[in-house]
């Protein structure tokens, strides 16, 4: 059976977290009642002009910056004429031959793959590549009834910034990694909330299949309406079979456009590239170009460490897995929380910092559907507890005991030590006195110790440990008994 | 630019507007005369030219990121034909 | 004698020696509409309650303060209709915002007053266009008064009212102000907020005065130019006070003559009227030179690609989903679309948009569009080539004197060419003036000949200056239809 192989571009919208709209100082925002997010401007209004958002503008830059991107040295909008309901001016004012980023890409790390098919990645730290970004603006919504359709202009305005992939992903895996990633870069760019239950971020996808060893690809068919990165994955592999299947008829598939029903799992035909829109390009005449020289300069600055750095350097610095290192740059501010933990005292161990903070930390806010944000265990104090383990004040055991009381009750490791007297015994002096007891009291374990059977020692240590009401510290324990035995 | 072909039709189509056969026949000679006119364009060498965008050369206009509020509901509908619950109201749409 | 015949200037002195009220001047004006306009046409709506409130009110301090004027139906004031004389905003349309020109008129204490008739969306020169009402000319009331501005010109030439604002895309207030003997001053593009007007072509459209001496032009134009935040295009500069030039002498101004343009094609009369100008001017001290402007033969096919181009997106808005007409029971969206926009245009305004979609859609856009660009460009390049020989360029406003009403009503190319000398200034973003200089007799009715002054970007002083100096040393601005 010959085999195919499939070619995926991605058309990711994301819409920016500014204060207002890309065109009019309308507020942007979800949520608020219909149609009072609005102005003559972003309503199309007889006589309305646009003016350009320039924190739109530079959030823009700022994540190309961060997916590697160039920007041109100018830059200028369009308008792409088309009608719909949605469209108040009934074209779009986007960006067509100058964007302001173009080229870049996105590194795919392992743990954004979906967990099913995280130890199976065919392209391990794999860049899908970018063509480019541009800014343009968002439609009003519309609700379909039995009334008929009901239009709401609140999010029309809103700035929308489109990213263009090659056809550089092979896998519906690769596109659901690539989703994640690129998500995780806005969010930690701080330019989107990239919510796509929002709407905040939305994705078109470009398939098209053909056989190996064909150089010229397939058909290119779009396939829309896929409201969630799983149903991107599903949408994806039921639409390469159907294509695969199709094909190996000997059906010629045409260049179209498909909507994703998830309820049905299945795509149907919207248009095909007869009925494609003809968009009349042309520059608009109502906003001017701009030099992005000094808009560059002005985001430099403002550029954060991307999450493939971050994880990179906690590979580098705190000796942590690849794994540990998504876990811990997965969301920004878990990312500075710990290292906050980290740098409370240097000489603790980040590893095993992280260790607690994957294992100990983010099970327990999971479990009370809690965020970070609102952990009563502050950095410091995880930092603190940590080390009094290392110190050897108390087992990792009691430990997990006091960290569970910081969790809820936000007290120091210290000041819970302290109160449940768990503070082991390391002073040899008392120590010593716990084994003169235990060993005069048990001669003839002494006997059987000296007499080769290695295993009394165990019995000695758990022995004094009860003496000592389970404080004692087990190694200094055990080289004291072996010392007193020798 | 030789004999150009206006397809009324389709050009009427993308414009959204519909013309009785009277009004494509009548458009399509009035338009082609208009259109044979432009030839005047070739009089000129004008492949070294750059175009204009714009009638000054201004860059960078551009605005502060502040919201400021605009219409009311009440004042955004009210030159909607028609209207329902604070939204504009159409036949309804099949999903495109 | 009633107020509405007198002008800006004598008004002011009467309102600050507190003869007259500014609501004197608004009842005068209500009693000449109502007695002529019926027969003119020149307004499709007044509000006279609003105006005598805000008459009520008015700061006569301002340097306009109590001067109602006359707007064109295309520029937004809140609470007024904006028809844009069409049948597709006349039905429930109400300004809910206003225009930054009317806000910085009020800033001056002028009073918004009626609304003036013109062509359909601003498209045409004869105001014929327009689906609402015939405007006729105040000098012969078979002719066409010019357009698209035709309503607001024919209220200022026929005494209807004291100024009133125009648009201007390719000749719009300069030739119907040319047509009805009075002063219409198209601004530098930018100078004025486009901000409330109704698009028809974005990069050419601007809002300026007409009037009925040069002096009335250059107080309004003092409160209507600068800069307004919410249009990218109006420019950042001061604005000067452009009164400051009346008054001023020509002695040693540089005007240039274009060669291409007094070419076979002009009206007999007309050239002799300008000619005679020309003489005048001469003797006010000024220097006449001849002057090419090469690229003069593509200005028509570069507009009529250009406008109608950027036309057919700006219109795409109308389309009774949330404002304007709507169709009857239509089947579905497309059906809707498609009826309302038919009902709602009248034929020029869907040839225009027929033509402009045709001009930018795939396989054409180089051949049409970007050919046009260009041109565009070598049309700047003549003037910028022109101005460093002289300060003003000379033209007559319109080659033909107005035509009669329904002359060359399926001729529209007729139409465009008339535009010759008016449409290159809004190619290049100039200022350019016309002012009435003279007469031709045509079957026995004396109609106005306008001259038209093109000057430098951003040099209106110096086209308000030889404006005025040439009206003053004439007397055509004080004869009435």
């Amino acid at each position: 059976m010959p085999k195919y192989i499939t070619t995926i571009g991605l058309e990711v919208h994301a819409q920016l977290n500014t204060r207002s709209k890309m065109f009019c100082p309308c507020p942007v925002g979800y949520g608020a009642d219909p149609n009072t997010q609005t102005c003559p401007t972003c309503l199309g209004l007889p006589g309305a002009l646009p003016v350009l958002n320039l924190e739109a503008i530079e959030k823009t830059v700022l994540a190309g910056m961060m997916l590697g991107c160039s920007t041109p040295p100018i830059s200028k909008w369009d308008r792409k004429n088309y009608f719909y309901p949605d469209m108040p001016k009934n074209y779009q004012t986007t960006q067509f031959d100058l964007p302001l980023c173009l080229d870049g890409g996105v590194p795919l790390y392992d743990l954004a793959y979906p967990k099913d098919a995280q130890k199976s990645i065919k392209n391990p730290g794999k860049v899908v590549k970018l063509t480019r970004i541009h800014l343009e603006e968002d439609v009003g919504k519309s609700t379909h009834s039995g009334i008929g359709t009901q239009l709401d202009f609140n999010r029309a305005g809103t700035p929308l910034m489109e990213i263009v992939s090659e056809p550089d992903i092979e896998s519906a895996e690769e596109a659901f990694a690539y989703l994640i990633s690129l998500r995780q870069i806005l969010i930690y760019g701080g330019v989107s909330d990239a919510d796509m239950e929002k709407g905040q971020l939305r994705c078109d996808v470009n398939i098209s299949v053909r056989p190996e060893g064909q150089k010229e690809l397939g058909a290119k068919i779009e396939l829309k309406n896929l409201n969630s990165i799983a149903a991107v994955r599903r949408a994806i592999h039921h639409e390469v079979e159907r294509q695969t299947e199709a094909v190996m008829r000997g059906e010629k598939l045409l260049q179209s456009t498909r909507r994703w029903d998830d309820d049905r799992g299945e795509t149907q035909l919207m248009r095909s590239k007869e009925d494609a829109h003809d968009y009349r390009y042309f520059p608009c005449p109502d906003l001017l170009p701009i030099r992005t020289a000094s808009i560059i300069e002005r985001v430099h600055p403002r550029v954060p460490e991307s999450p493939h750095a971050k994880r990179a350097r906690f590979e580098q610095d705190y000796s942590v897995s690849a794994y540990d290192a998504g876990v811990l740059t997965s969301d920004k501010a878990l990312a500075a929380w710990f290292e906050e933990a980290v740098a409370a005292d240097a000489k603790v161990p980040a590893k095993k910092i992280a260790n607690w903070v994957i294992n100990e930390l983010l099970g327990r806010l999971n479990e009370a559907s809690s965020a970070l944000e609102n952990s009563l265990v502050k950095p410091t104090a995880l930092n603190e507890l940590v080390a009094c383990v290392e110190s050897g004040k108390i087992s990792n055991t009691q430990a997990k005991e006091v960290f569970d009381e910081m969790f809820s009750s936000g007290e120091t490791a210290v000041a819970i030590i302290k109160k449940k007297g768990f503070e082991q015994v390391s002073d040899t002096g008392a120590l010593e006195a716990f084994c003169d007891q235990v060993i005069s009291a048990n001669p003839e374990k002494v006997a059987e110790f000296k007499a080769g059977n290695d295993k009394v020692l165990n019995w000695m240590t758990g022995q004094v440990m009860k003496a000592s009401g389970g404080k004692a510290n087990p190694k200094v324990l055990s080289e004291l008994l072996r010392a007193k035995l020798a | 630019m030789s004999q150009p072909t206006l397809d009324i039709h389709k050009i009427a189509r993308l414009s959204r507007l519909a013309l009785t056969e009277e009004e494509a026949t009548r458009f399509e000679s009035q338009l082609g005369k208009v259109l044979e006119y432009m030839s005047a364009l070739e009089h000129h060498d004008l492949s070294a030219v750059e175009p204009t965008q714009h009638a000054m050369p201004i860059y960078d206009v551009w605005r502060e990121d502040e919201s400021r509020s605009g219409f009311t509901a009440e004042e955004a509908l009210a030159n909607a034909p028609r209207q329902s619950s604070g939204q504009f109201l159409m036949p309804r749409v099949v999903e495109e | 004698m009633s107020l509405a015949t007198e002008t800006i200037v004598s008004l002011r002195k009467r309102l600050l020696s507190k003869e007259i009220t500014s609501a004197d001047i608004v009842r005068d004006l209500a009693q000449a509409i109502e007695k002529k306009n019926p027969t003119i046409g020149a307004y499709l709506s007044v509000d006279t309650e609003a105006a005598l409130k805000e008459a009520a009110c008015a700061d006569v301090s301002q340097p306009l303060g109590g001067i109602p004027i006359a707007i064109k139906d295309n520029i937004n004031v809140l609470g007024q209709p904006c028809t844009c004389g069409s049948k597709m905003l006349a039905e429930n349309y109400t300004s809910p915002y206003n225009a930054g020109s009317i806000n910085r008129l009020r800033e001056g204490g002028a009073i918004p007053m009626g609304r003036a008739n013109m062509d359909e969306f601003a498209m045409g020169s004869s105001t014929e266009n327009s689906a609402l009402g015939v405007t006729r000319n105040p000098w012969d009331h078979e002719r066409i008064p010019g357009g698209s501005s035709g309503g607001s010109a024919a209220a200022v030439g026929g005494d209807l009212a004291i100024a009133a604002l125009g648009s201007d895309t390719g000749g719009s207030i300069r030739q119907p102000a040319a047509y009805c003997g009075c002063v219409g001053l198209k601004p530098t593009y930018g100078s004025v907020s486009r901000y409330g007007l109704v698009a028809f072509a974005s990069s050419l459209d601007q809002i300026g005065p007409i009037t009925k001496t040069v002096e009335d032009a250059a107080l309004v134009l003092n409160h209507l130019c600068g800069k307004d935040q919410r249009d990218s295009t109006s420019l950042d500069i001061s604005v000067p006070d452009f009164t400051a030039s009346i008054g001023q002498e020509i002695k040693g101004l540089r005007i240039g003559l274009p060669k291409e343009y007094f070419i076979a094609g002009i009206h007999a009369g007309i050239s002799a009227a300008v000619h005679q100008a020309v003489k005048q001017l001469e003797s006010l001290g000024a220097i006449i030179e001849e002057i090419s402007l090469p690229h003069t033969d593509v200005g028509i096919a570069t507009y009529y690609i250009l406008a109608p181009a950027e036309a057919s997106a700006n219109l795409s808005r109308f389309d009774g989903v949330r404002y304007g007409h709507r169709a009857e029971n239509p089947v579905d969206v497309l059906d809707l679309y498609m009826k309302s926009r038919a009902e709602g245009f009248g034929p020029e305004v869907k040839r225009r948009i027929l033509l402009g979609t045709y001009v930018l859609s795939s396989g054409y856009y180089d051949a049409y569009y970007i050919k046009a660009q260009r041109a565009r460009t070598l049309i700047r390049q003549d003037f910028t080539e022109a101005f460093k020989k002289v300060d003003i360029i000379l033209s007559p406003t319109s080659p033909v004197p107005p035509f009669k009403l329904g002359e060359h009503q399926d001729d529209p190319l007729a139409h465009y060419l008339a535009d010759t000398f008016t449409i290159p200034p809004n190619l290049a973003g100039l200022p350019a003036l016309s002012v009435p200089c003279g007469f031709v007799n045509e079957g026995g009715k004396d109609l106005p000949v306008g001259l038209q002054f093109v000057g430098k970007a951003l040099d209106e002083a110096t086209l308000l200056r030889v404006g005025h100096a040439y009206e003053q040393s004439t007397e055509w601005h004080l004869r009435k239809p």
